[in-house]
């Protein structure tokens, strides 16, 4: 039975959307390793000292919430347990109400922290590169107040706080630009502050050559593979855990695609050689 | 109201979700119109988002505040208006004038960073003695030198790739094609990593308020 292009793309679709859907409802429990650059971000969130100052980016908007998201929540959590302060940034419009979003649940889950002590959601700020240029130089310049409009002045959180080097490491999140890329720019390589960060996975071959020998990058959150491995490793299965179950069946279900079609042109290659 | 306007959310993102997957089966009026619910809808935040959140707290506010202090915006200020004028035929070539300046400042910008960052930052990472730790290290580190100046060597027009040159830019080939494939492997991770945050929005936050 011979099945029209048309229906094979819409059988490989029904597969996947079977292959994904399934595994979210019935939980499979498959393991999950983690890679060396996951480690080196989770070794450097908790390698500082208790109260230390870091900045967390939230470069993206909601059509990367499912990658970006939960790696959020467990960066943010990992580094509130740590007891550090956490001055949030955003260099994409929609990365400020995602800040919020994030730190308003974690506030429900500690219900101890406290806006403006131990985190602040300092909003957007438009200039990319430029913007993080001037934070390099004079943060308050650039925010001179918070999201809620309390001037930075008066954010107890803020106290010590002048540039990008007073942070013990800049996180980004981030979708593409400005983001990630940005900060190796003017936060390492211009300012020298530790720069890690998590990225989309389409976005992330292109920056792993940031992790080098020069440590222009410390490690890097690759997609929602790189969010599970974070979660494992600090102890919290959260909803990157629960998707990955579905990421793999998926994968299993691509590669299976992708050698049946390889097989089948060499099959009809062989057939035309035989004619 | 709050629970009425929740159930509201929660409905309008499951049906634009069936709206922009039923692509997949064929182009149809349910895509066309979440489609451009989308593209309509992100226009207007971006408007208003650029008024109320760039201009009025960067410009007006700091203008009507203290005007003698903030005076030098007005430059940036008229410069923002000139990029109207692309909007008027007759008067549209004074748009070149902002244009101009920001294409100088970004290139000038773009240029020392991009070449300390991606020019000499990613060439001194190379710049490494590749027979230095342990067995595995030394083939990775191998790999990274080969990879890079076989690489380089592919995409050096200026000589025809023959002869040992040729076996460089050879090799070279197949580094880029194990770059492609790690490229679309994430790529692939990423587009799932959608439909299943999507899946997991219909499954565990919608389903739930539709079945008794």
């Amino acid at each position: 039975m011979k099945m029209s292009p048309e229906n094979t793309r819409r059988t490989l679709f029904t597969l996947i959307l079977i292959g994904v859907a399934l595994p979210l409802i019935f939980k499979l429990g498959l393991p999950i390793e983690s890679s060396e650059n996951v480690q080196m971000v989770y070794d450097l969130v908790n390698g500082q000292p208790e109260g230390s100052h870091i900045l967390l980016s939230f470069d993206y908007d909601p059509a990367s919430k499912p990658e970006l998201h939960p790696m959020a929540y467990a960066v943010a959590r990992n580094a509130l347990e740590r007891k550090y302060k956490i001055v949030c940034t955003a260099l994409w419009p929609m990365g400020a109400s995602l800040c919020a979003d994030t730190f308003k649940r974690l506030k429900e889950e500690m219900p101890g922290i406290e806006d403006g002590v131990d985190y602040v959601n300092l909003g957007f700020k438009a200039g990319g590169i430029v913007t993080i240029q001037k934070m390099g130089s004079d943060i308050r310049d650039v925010y001179p107040a918070d999201m809620s409009g309390t001037p930075i002045g008066e954010l107890p959180i803020m106290d010590g706080i002048r540039n990008l080097t007073d942070f013990a490491f800049v996180y980004s999140f981030s979708a593409g630009a400005p983001g990630i890329k940005e900060w190796v720019m003017v936060a390492h390589d211009k300012n020298k502050v530790i720069t890690t960060g998590g990225a989309t996975a389409v976005s992330a071959p292109a920056i792993l050559p940031y992790i080098n020998e020069q440590k222009q990058l410390h490690g890097l959150l690759g997609g929602l593979k790189a969010a599970a491995e974070y979660e494992k490793l600090s102890g919290h299965i959260d909803i990157a855990t629960s998707g990955m179950d579905a990421q793999s069946i998926a994968h299993l279900i691509i590669i299976l695609f992708i050698a049946v079609g390889n097989i089948q042109y060499h099959l009809i290659r062989k057939r035309k050689r035989g004619e | 109201m709050v629970h009425f306007m929740n159930w509201l959310g929660l409905w309008i993102g499951a049906l634009l979700t069936f709206g922009i997957y039923s692509f997949l089966y064929k182009d149809n009026p349910f895509y066309k119109v979440a489609e451009q619910i989308f593209v309509g809808l992100s226009a207007g935040y971006w408007f208003v988002y650029t008024i109320y959140f760039i201009l009025i707290p960067n410009l007006f506010n700091k203008l009507s505040a203290d005007f003698g202090a903030h005076w030098l915006l007005i430059v940036p200020g008229i410069l923002g208006i000139l990029m109207l004028t692309q909007l008027v035929p007759k008067v549209a070539w004074l748009s070149r004038y902002p244009i101009a300046l920001m294409i100088g400042t970004t290139a000038g910008i773009s240029f020392m960073r991009y070449m300390k960052s991606d020019v000499l930052s990613q060439i001194t990472a190379t710049m490494i003695n590749p027979f230095n730790g342990s067995a595995v290290e030394i083939v990775g580190q191998l790999l990274l030198v080969v990879g890079t100046i076989c690489g380089v060597i592919y995409f050096f027009f200026s000589k025809k790739h023959e002869g040992a040159f040729g076996v460089g830019a050879k090799v070279g080939i197949y580094f880029l094609m194990v770059s492609f494939g790690a490229a679309f492997g994430y790529t692939a991770m990423a587009r799932i990593s959608l439909l299943i945050g999507r899946l997991q929005f219909l499954l565990f936050e919608w389903a739930p308020n539709i079945l008794p």
